[in-house]
C-alpha cells in the first residue's frame, strides 16, 4: 500500500515538473526566443533578469514546488533502478531512509535559498 | 544478496540494452533512465549552483564567469536536450500507464490488433515534438553566443 502511495506521488510529481520545469526551460534555455519573464533583456542569467524572478513571489513558490517534486520524482526513480538490481530488504530500507534525509536536506537548503533570495536587500 | 533468487535468464543492467530483438520503445526505456539519473545529478548539482544568487551580484557574476567555460556550455545543452526527451517520453509513459494512450479493451478474436497500433503513433509523435524542442533550444542556444 505505501508503495502504491509512491507510485501515484512520483506520477504526480512527474506531472507537476513537466509543467514548471517546462516553464523553467522556456525561460531560461529558449530566453533569446521567447524572452519571457526576462525584462533586462534576452540573456535569462543576468543579474537583473535574476533580481526580477527573485522578487517575485510567484517564481518563489514555484521554485519551492519544483524544487520539491523534482526531488521526489529523482530520487523516487534512481531508488526503483536501485530497487530493480535485486537488493536484500536491509540495503533497500537503508536505501529508502538514505534517500529521504538527503532528498529533506537539500530541500531545506534550496527552499531556504529561494525564501533568502526574495528577502534580499538589493 | 542470500534471500535474493537468481535466475540464470536473468540479464541485470546489461539487459537493458542487449536484450535481443526488442522494439524502438525499449531503447526508449533505456534511455528515459539515463536521463533521468542524469538529471538527478545535474539538479542536485544545481541547488547549489543557483543559490550563490543568495550572495548578490558579484558572486553571482562571478559565478557566471566560471560557467562559461566551454564544457558547462556543452554540458548545458546535453542537460536541455536530456529534459526535453525525459519530460516528453515521461508524458508518453504517463498518458500509457493510465491507460489513455492503449486503445480500447476488446475481445481477442483473430486477427488480434496490437495495442501498439495506438502506442506507437503516440511515440512518433513525441519524437518529433522532442526533436523540434531539442533544435528550437541548440539553435536558441547559438543564437546567445
Amino acid at each position: 500500500m505505501r508503495e502504491t502511495a509512491y507510485w501515484t506521488w512520483f506520477i504526480i510529481a512527474g506531472i507537476v515538473l513537466f509543467c514548471l520545469v517546462g516553464l523553467h526551460m522556456m525561460i531560461m534555455h529558449l530566453d533569446g526566443l521567447l524572452g519571457i519573464f526576462n525584462p533586462a533583456g534576452t540573456v535569462s542569467l543576468a543579474w537583473k533578469n535574476v533580481l526580477f524572478r527573485n522578487k517575485s513571489l510567484f517564481f518563489t513558490i514555484t521554485y519551492i514546488i519544483m524544487l520539491a517534486a523534482a526531488l521526489y520524482h529523482g530520487f523516487y526513480g534512481f531508488r526503483t533502478i536501485l530497487f530493480e538490481l535485486g537488493l536484500r530488504k536491509a540495503t533497500q530500507r537503508f536505501i529508502t531512509v538514505f534517500f529521504w534525509i538527503v532528498g529533506i536536506g537539500l530541500f531545506v537548503f534550496g527552499a531556504y535559498a529561494a525564501l533568502a533570495a526574495k528577502a534580499m536587500k538589493i | 544478496m542470500g534471500n535474493v533468487k537468481r535466475y540464470d535468464n536473468r540479464l541485470g543492467i546489461t539487459g537493458w540494452l542487449s536484450g535481443g530483438r526488442w522494439g524502438v520503445e525499449r531503447y526508449l526505456y533505456f534511455i528515459h533512465r539515463i536521463t533521468g539519473v542524469g538529471i538527478l545529478l545535474f539538479f542536485m548539482m544545481h541547488i547549489f549552483e543557483s543559490s550563490l544568487r543568495v550572495f548578490g551580484p558579484a558572486t553571482w557574476n562571478a559565478a557566471m564567469e566560471t560557467l562559461e567555460h566551454p564544457l558547462f556550455k556543452v554540458g548545458e545543452i546535453v542537460v536541455f536536450c536530456g529534459f526535453a526527451f525525459h519530460a516528453l517520453n515521461g508524458l508518453r509513459l504517463i498518458l500509457i500507464e493510465l491507460g489513455l494512450a492503449v486503445g480500447k479493451a476488446e475481445e481477442p478474436i483473430y486477427p488480434y490488433r496490437s495495442s501498439l497500433n495506438t502506442q506507437r503513433p503516440l511515440m512518433v509523435v513525441v519524437m518529433i515534438v522532442c526533436s523540434l524542442l531539442i533544435v528550437a533550444g541548440v539553435y536558441d542556444f547559438f543564437l546567445g553566443q
